[in-house]
């Protein structure tokens, strides 16, 4: 299946290849070259594989996407909300179609110890550092995509936080895709966060679309997260309904490590995130929170793994849903617990709220266990509001729509409050209250 | 006080009581499978010509069809072609009462515990044992008849009752449906027939009994039951196959068919050899089990205890079809020593109101891998449909494993779709409870496991859940430390 278009991304790696950061640097080229090589075995993911049961990738696979170039000349900056005013007072990095921006970026305020700057920057000046770190934390066999973005890897956010490094602002990473151009493009963001030993931070990504055009951002994000560091993380995905978004997020946990994911996807006509966590050393500890909203077609798969590969881990999962229109999400929510990890705590829950006629939801949360003194759960609902609850409101003189939309709101809203970050909170609750309480998602239910 | 050295030593030198081989004539085919098989099957049977088509078509189409990889199991690939597939004692013709059945095979039924002749009397169940291939003898028919309810063999049926056979035998798992489902439809050689007219309440549980006794044979039977309009029948199966160190394929198939306001009860109790403490030999159990709710109101309820087998491949389902109607599964599957078992349960629900309920516990011990795979399905126009499945694994020692894969697929807002897993191991808090109480250990477990089985074996027959309770007792034996 898709021979040509596989081809076709084969050629342009020739193409390009040797021009890309880093590209003089013999372990980088070896790094790129076994993506590409990975690519060209296993190709696009199909219905086929078990993991991509419920997401077709036809649409992606068949287009041909050229790598977007960095050029973000005559665009209008002052068109970006979020770049206007910065309400969480981040450090902050703009990529523009995959390219960092340095005009648009601030990066002033890091204290001392931390390091944040582009990968192309990284690759270019400080590759010694990056050569055992890059692509550690990607499972060999994952899909096709994350092959791909090994191969055209170029341009990102490196972040290193040093030893007992305390980051009190945020470190923002904003990717805006303009869409426009005569070919659809593709982007391959890439970024690598290293915490050191007792150091903690937070870090947003952002991706957001400018127009409506059709492109492509196959992302891959790495975090390692060393002995007792603390790391809060969050992903806001936000493009536009005519986009297409491979994302993966792969977290590497050591001893007594704190990782707090919260993943956000509202945007994308096809948005996949692919979340894999390993827990490697004793008392490391995951949360990890989430939250879709799908509207019209759009179609939101979500993918996560938490790997026990150690005794006296604790990994707490919380995902929820809310579907209208013809759209549908798939939720994937894996848990391995291997031999000899006991004492293993693993929660799971995903809640989804099935709003319309046409709308769909396949969810498979899985456990696997290979120890016994473990204490591990998972639970999934589908359901919909409760009339109940919606009469409740209604007794008390509240309309029906609003009353939909309050609940709605609520059962989403529940993901929000366990943000820990009071700004980010604020921003996305506004967020919800657009989209859910005054939002065509409530127009579309009544 | 036992200690748990003592107790797995104990496990090790248990043996699988039903292990025995009888040394029976039989006639048997030799290994291979070639249309000629499927010729010499339905010619030996003479059966009518459309079941011979019938077979062939599935052969034909199990030739296209490779094996399904997506189970949590691990063997061995099966050389189909080194399998016999058809054994019979021989001298089966003309058989008028169990006077004249073959005493050797009474007596490997008796030593199995299911005395024909007393359970006649004694239990008022009807049998129809199936051995290798063949059913022997089916019990209690006169009985059966006179309320209208046909129990019999299926090549019976297929010469007295060939229309009703027809009509229904793959409509519920057609005969290409899977693998091992195509397979078993071109070289089956007997099972269960059973039709219970409108309004009728089956008067006695009916029961089949399965054995596979002659070496290097696959078992294949098909069992299909028809509840017509209002009626109702419970069903128990049970199952046992000599030790051997080969491994056997055991490949079945059930259909079960609910009319309108019909109810079907399925009860299996799985004894299967599985394997010995090094994992060699031993049962693959690879069955489809599937039932249709065709009418409103109509009702299956599949309960299974599966302790034997090496490997278990099997998922019971439930097509609801009709409006209000339910589907019901209940589950306990213990995996021992290198045991492997893969099963769950599917709900299909199609129309409105209908309602599915899912309890599976799971219990693991020694090297033992259980999973449970289930789907739970609801279709656009499938309004109102509810669901609530529970799954409980229970581990025993640290180097088994218990899993958990459920599906959930809802395409209808009106839908309510519970899933709730845990797994954990019986907690030292437990265990002292019952020790303080003066409880040996091996008692206090077996209590405790017991007690997480409960919600199934309440399910099952008097005399099944005994049965069962007890299967789980020796089955466990030893495997706590």
């Amino acid at each position: 299946m898709f021979e040509a278009a596989q081809q076709a991304y084969v050629n342009t790696y020739k193409g390009i290849a040797p021009d890309l950061p880093g590209g003089s640097v013999p372990w980088v080229r070896r790094v790129r070259d076994s993506g590409l090589s990975r690519f060209r075995e296993i190709g696009f993911p199909t219905p086929g594989d078990e993991d991509w049961k419920y997401t077709n990738v036809r649409p992606i696979a068949k287009q041909s996407f050229a790598p977007a170039l960095n050029g973000h000349n005559g665009i209008d900056f002052t068109q970006i909300e979020i770049l206007k005013d910065n309400r969480l007072g981040s450090c902050r990095c703009v990529f523009v179609n995959g390219h960092f921006a340095p005009r648009l970026s601030n990066l002033d305020q890091l204290p001392r110890g931390v390091a944040v700057m582009s990968l192309s920057d990284a690759l270019n000046h400080r590759a010694d550092e990056l050569e055992n770190e890059l692509g550690r934390c990607v499972p060999n066999k994952l899909h096709g995509f994350a092959a791909l973005n090994t191969a055209f890897l170029a341009d990102g956010a490196y972040i290193r936080v040093g030893p007992d490094c305390d980051l009190e602002c945020p470190i923002e990473l904003v990717y805006v895709s303009t869409g426009d151009g005569d070919q659809p493009q593709v982007s391959y963001p890439r970024n690598l966060a290293i915490l050191d030993s007792g150091s903690r931070a937070v870090i947003m990504e952002r991706y957001l679309s400018l127009g409506q055009g059709r492109y492509l951002t196959n992302a891959v994000t790495e975090i390692v997260a060393r002995t007792s560091a603390q790391v809060d993380y969050y992903k806001l995905q936000e493009e536009s309904t005519d986009a297409f978004h491979v994302g993966g997020l792969f977290v590497n946990q050591h001893r007594d490590s704190t990782v707090t994911t919260n993943n956000i996807a509202i945007g994308g006509a096809i948005a996949r995130t692919d979340l894999h966590v390993t827990l490697n050393d004793v008392g490391a500890r995951s949360n990890l929170n989430g939250l879709y909203i799908g509207m019209g077609r759009q179609h939101i798969d979500n993918h996560t793994q938490v790997d026990h590969r150690a005794a006296s881990c604790t990994s707490s999962e919380f995902y929820k849903g809310v579907l209208s229109g013809r759209s549908r999400a798939v939720f994937h929510g894996r848990v391995v617990v291997h031999q000899d990890a006991q004492k293993t705590d693993a929660q799971q829950q995903n809640n989804n709220l099935l709003l319309s006629r046409d709308a769909e939801i396949d969810t498979k949360p899985q456990l696997e266990i290979y120890a016994d003194d473990v204490k591990c759960s998972h639970g999934a609902t589908i359901g919909q509001l409760d009339p109940n609850s919606i009469f409740y409101l209604q007794s008390r003189g509240i309309d029906e729509t609003t009353a939909r939309g309050l609940l709605t709101y609520a059962f989403a809203n529940d993901v929000i409050n366990r943000f820990a970050i009071e700004s980010i909170r604020n921003e996305l609750e506004h967020h919800l209250t657009r989209t859910l309480l005054h939002g065509k998602h409530v127009e579309a239910q009544a | 006080m036992g200690t748990p050295a003592n107790d797995i030593d104990r496990l090790v030198k248990r043996e699988y009581k039903e292990g025995f081989v009888t040394d029976i004539d039989s006639e048997t085919l030799p290994p291979g499978l070639d249309e000629s098989v499927v010729r010499f099957i339905s010619e030996k049977k003479s059966e009518p010509e459309f079941m011979l088509e019938w077979r062939l078509k599935a052969y034909r189409h199990w030739l296209t069809l490779t094996e399904p990889q997506w189970a949590h199991v691990h063997y061995e690939p099966i050389d189909y072609q080194a399998i016999s597939y058809f054994s019979a004692p021989k001298d089966k013709d003309g058989l008028n009462s169990l006077d004249e059945v073959d005493p050797k095979l009474l007596e490997t039924y008796e030593k199995l515990g299911i005395p024909l002749e007393e359970q006649k009397v004694l239990a008022g169940v009807a049998v129809d044992a199936v051995f290798d291939s063949v059913s022997v003898k089916t019990t209690f028919r006169e009985k059966l008849a006179e309320v209208g309810v046909i129990f019999c063999s299926i090549s019976d049926a297929l010469h007295e009752y060939p229309d009703l056979v027809k009509r229904y035998l793959g409509s519920v798992v057609p005969a290409g449906d899977n693998f091992y489902a195509a397979l078993n439809s071109a070289v089956f050689s007997d099972g269960s027939f059973v039709y219970i007219p409108k309004d009728v309440r089956c008067p006695m549980e009916l029961s089949t009994y399965f054995r596979i006794n002659a070496m290097n044979t696959g078992q294949f039977e098909r069992t299909l039951i028809v509840a017509d309009e209002g009626s109702y029948v419970s069903y128990l199966e049970g199952c046992t196959a000599p030790m051997r160190d080969e491994n056997q394929l055991h490949a079945a198939v059930v259909e079960l068919i609910a009319m309108e306001g019909a109810q079907i009860k399925y009860s299996t109790v799985q004894n299967w050899y599985p394997g010995d403490e090094h994992g060699r030999g031993g049962i693959y159990n690879f069955v489809t089990k599937r039932g249709a709710c065709r009418g409103r109101n109509s009702k299956i309820s599949w309960t299974q205890v599966e302790t034997g087998s090496a490997i278990t491949w099997k998922y019971p389902s439930v097509l609801l079809e009709g409006d209000d109607s339910v589907g019901e599964f209940y589950s306990v599957a213990l995996t021992n020593n290198w045991q492997q078992a893969d099963t769950g349960t599917k709900m299909v629900h199609i129309g409105r109101n209908t309602t599915s309920t899912i309890i599976s516990k799971g219990i693991s011990a020694g090297h033992g891998q259980n999973a449970y795979r289930g789907l739970v399905k609801v279709l656009n126009k499938a309004d109102k449909a509810r669901n609530y499945s529970q799954c409980d694994s229970l581990l025993l020692g640290d180097r088994c494993g218990a899993h958990t894969f459920p599906y959930m697929e809802v395409k209808n807002p009106t839908a309510q779709v519970e899933h709730e897993a845990t797994t954990s191991k019986i907690s030292d808090d437990q265990l002292f409870y019952c020790r303080q109480r003066g409880l040996s250990e091996e008692d206090a477990v077996s209590m405790i496991v017991n007690g997480f089985c409960k919600e199934v074996f309440k399910e099952l027959p008097m005399e099944f859940a005994v049965e069962a309770q007890k299967l789980l007792e020796i089955s466990l034996e030893g495997a706590v430390g």
